[in-house]
């Protein structure tokens, strides 16, 4: 939420010099046009009116606060303030001719100037909701490039960590000496395993400059991964990838799912004893690509079975720094069976890094 | 002498068992997959020597080891270094870094001959002569493990407790007790090794005989003069001595 203008000390201040101004430039115009009643009936008139108007203001300033119009309903706003003058002319028409009754003429006075006085009003509203719109679309912006740095800056973070916690000790190291065993008695695939390795640390590294990818793109890429993980672990792993046509079309920003894939398989097959089944499932939920991720867990063993670990924590702040929502990762824990969901909204890619 | 192998990897596995064709005088009996499968082929074969690998399914490296009451002789087969100091403490003959050459594996071996000939226990300091080792140990002393779970026997069952289960520990001669909402299980390690293997985020030393899971805790209350008593969830009251007040304040931050 944007911060009102009113928790800023220096507006506050700006603010009551400004009311004060036209106060007293209110109170002068009175004197020098009214009925010649002395300064008396000119600083009540003056007083009551500007204080009014200013009251009304205040929830003209709130209703923008947490409702602003789109471009194209600007005219709302007009419409907003022409119902607050209007109020604001009766309420002040009301008052003023029970105050101010005794002094001759004032009231014929009063219903000549109520053009005047609704012009002034309505000019002085407008100036006060225009300055309102504008500061809140300077705070969203601020607050906009905040959340678009602090992304691109987590997106690094990303990467950088699982170049040094995840691959180096753990999948880097036991990957290579699989292969240092294949080598001795199966040379042709201890070759393919070095490929596949090669160019999955390839892919992680130069994944900088196109920050969002297509599913199928992405697919691939976990493809070299789970391939890898498959030769390390013999037949106990096996994977269901289901994904259309239309799904693999679909954006994702990248190295999103493969966190998630780890983690599917950091609890379903580090910590399970027989085969272990992945499913990867993609569909299309009206323009939201939505992606399921299942994996069977131990309920006894694994301890952090609320959990998560860096890759779904890393997976939530990211989602939330594109899209600004917390709703999209969702997880479900059912018959020993771990199910991962995200959603990735496809039209809007307001906050598409560059 | 009776090897065994217990490795979660198929091809971990084979590798060690190639190095192993070259040294006839060590036959392998086993191939285990986990934890679970290699205290049971230990209780069965009796072997002298175990290549052991420590992240496995079921029950780590350093959990089955703890169930033995006669560990065999180990070698640790991973490719985690952080784990290395605690592998040292279980005085394991050799620390064998994934993927590992055939020279370095030969080496295991013969430390571990000499070690079973001279039929005195290996003392840590023999080994860190080496500079590898000393490397190991340092990087290890970066990024200390702490364990998420304890492994106790429950007669002959095995219980996986939570770290975030444990109410508290509590000494009791030569082993702990270890206090959780379904009753205490017995360890036989020290206080000491608890307090350097649980989380100090979680697990404070509240008293030289007491252990405490500070996210249980409801409230400390005085009790006679420069002692408290904390008041954990489930009732149960453990006592905090002067230097243990101190330590609680410091990681409730207050």
């Amino acid at each position: 939420m944007a911060r009102p203008p009113f928790s800023i000390n220096r507006f506050r201040i700006i603010f009551i010099i400004c009311w004060l101004v036209i106060l007293s430039e209110t109170i002068f115009m009175l004197k020098w046009y009214g009925g010649g009643w002395g300064w008396q009936v000119a600083v009540i008139d003056g007083l009551i009116s500007c204080l009014v108007l200013f009251i009304f203001c205040l929830p003209l300033m709130n209703i923008l606060r947490y409702h602003t119009p789109r471009q194209k309903y600007y005219f709302n706003i007009f419409i907003w303030c022409v119902f607050i003058t209007g109020v604001w002319l009766l309420v002040t028409h009301w008052l003023l001719s029970l105050i101010l009754e005794q002094y001759a003429g004032y009231i014929f006075f009063l219903d000549q100037s109520q053009i005047l006085r609704g012009s002034i009003g309505l000019l002085l509203t407008g100036c006060v909701a225009l300055v309102t719109v504008i500061w809140y679309h300077w705070e969203e912006q601020k607050e906009n490039e905040k959340r678009k740095q602090d992304a691109v800056q987590l997106s690094k973070e990303a990467e950088l960590f699982k170049l040094r916690q995840q691959m180096q000790p753990h999948f880097l190291f036991n990957s290579l000496n699989s292969i240092n065993a294949l080598i001795g008695t199966q040379p042709e695939n201890a070759r393919k395993m070095v490929q596949q390795l090669s160019d999955f640390l390839r892919g992680t590294l130069k994944k900088e400059e196109t920050q969002w990818v297509t599913l199928r793109e992405e697919l691939q890429y976990l493809g070299l991964y789970l391939d890898i993980e498959k030769v390390r672990f013999g037949n106990r792993l096996k994977t269901l990838i289901e994904s259309d046509a239309l799904t693999n079309q679909m954006k994702l920003p990248n190295l999103l799912l493969q966190p998630i894939v780890e983690n599917a398989i950091k609890f379903g097959l580090y910590d399970t004893t027989g085969e272990t089944l992945i499913r990867i499932q993609a569909s299309d939920e009206e323009n939201n690509l939505l992606l399921k991720v299942e994996n069977p867990f131990d309920p006894e063993t694994s301890v952090s079975s609320q959990g998560t670990g860096f890759g779904l924590k890393s997976v939530q702040r990211r989602l939330y720094l594109l899209f600004g929502r917390n709703d999209l990762l969702v997880t479900e824990v059912n018959n020993n069976v771990f199910t991962t969901l995200i959603k990735i909204p496809q039209a809007e890619k307001i906050n598409e890094m560059k | 002498m009776k090897v065994l192998i217990i490795d979660d990897e198929p091809l971990a596995r084979s590798i060690v068992k190639e190095y192993l064709q070259k040294h006839p005088q060590l036959e392998l009996v086993q191939e285990c997959n986990n934890g679970m499968e290699g205290l049971k082929a230990i209780q069965e074969y009796k072997p002298e020597l175990i290549f052991l690998d420590i992240q496995m399914p079921k029950i780590n490296g350093f959990e089955m080891l703890e169930l033995l009451d006669h560990p065999p002789a180990v070698i640790f087969t991973t490719a985690f270094d952080e784990y290395a100091i605690r592998a040292f403490e279980t005085h394991a003959i050799d620390y064998l870094l994934k993927p590992f050459s055939r020279e370095r594996f030969d080496k295991s071996i013969q430390k571990y001959i000499l070690a079973s000939g001279s039929r005195s226990e290996m003392d840590p300091k023999n080994i860190t002569t080496e500079k590898e080792t000393m490397d190991l140990l340092e990087t290890a002393s970066k990024s200390p493990a702490q364990s998420q779970r304890i492994v106790v026997k429950n007669g002959s069952q095995i219980k996986i407790i939570p770290a975030q289960d444990i109410l508290f520990l509590e000494a009791a001669d030569d082993y702990v007790k270890i206090h959780t909402k379904d009753g205490y299980f017995l360890k036989n390690k020290t206080m000491n090794h608890f307090e350097q293997v649980l989380d100090p985020a979680h697990f404070v030393r509240s008293h030289r005989s007491y252990i405490i899971n500070i996210q249980q805790i409801t409230r400390i209350d005085p009790y006679e003069k420069d002692s408290h008593i904390a008041v954990l969830r489930t009732g149960a009251k453990v006592p905090v001595s002067r230097n243990g007040y101190a330590r609680l304040r410091q990681v409730l931050g207050l």
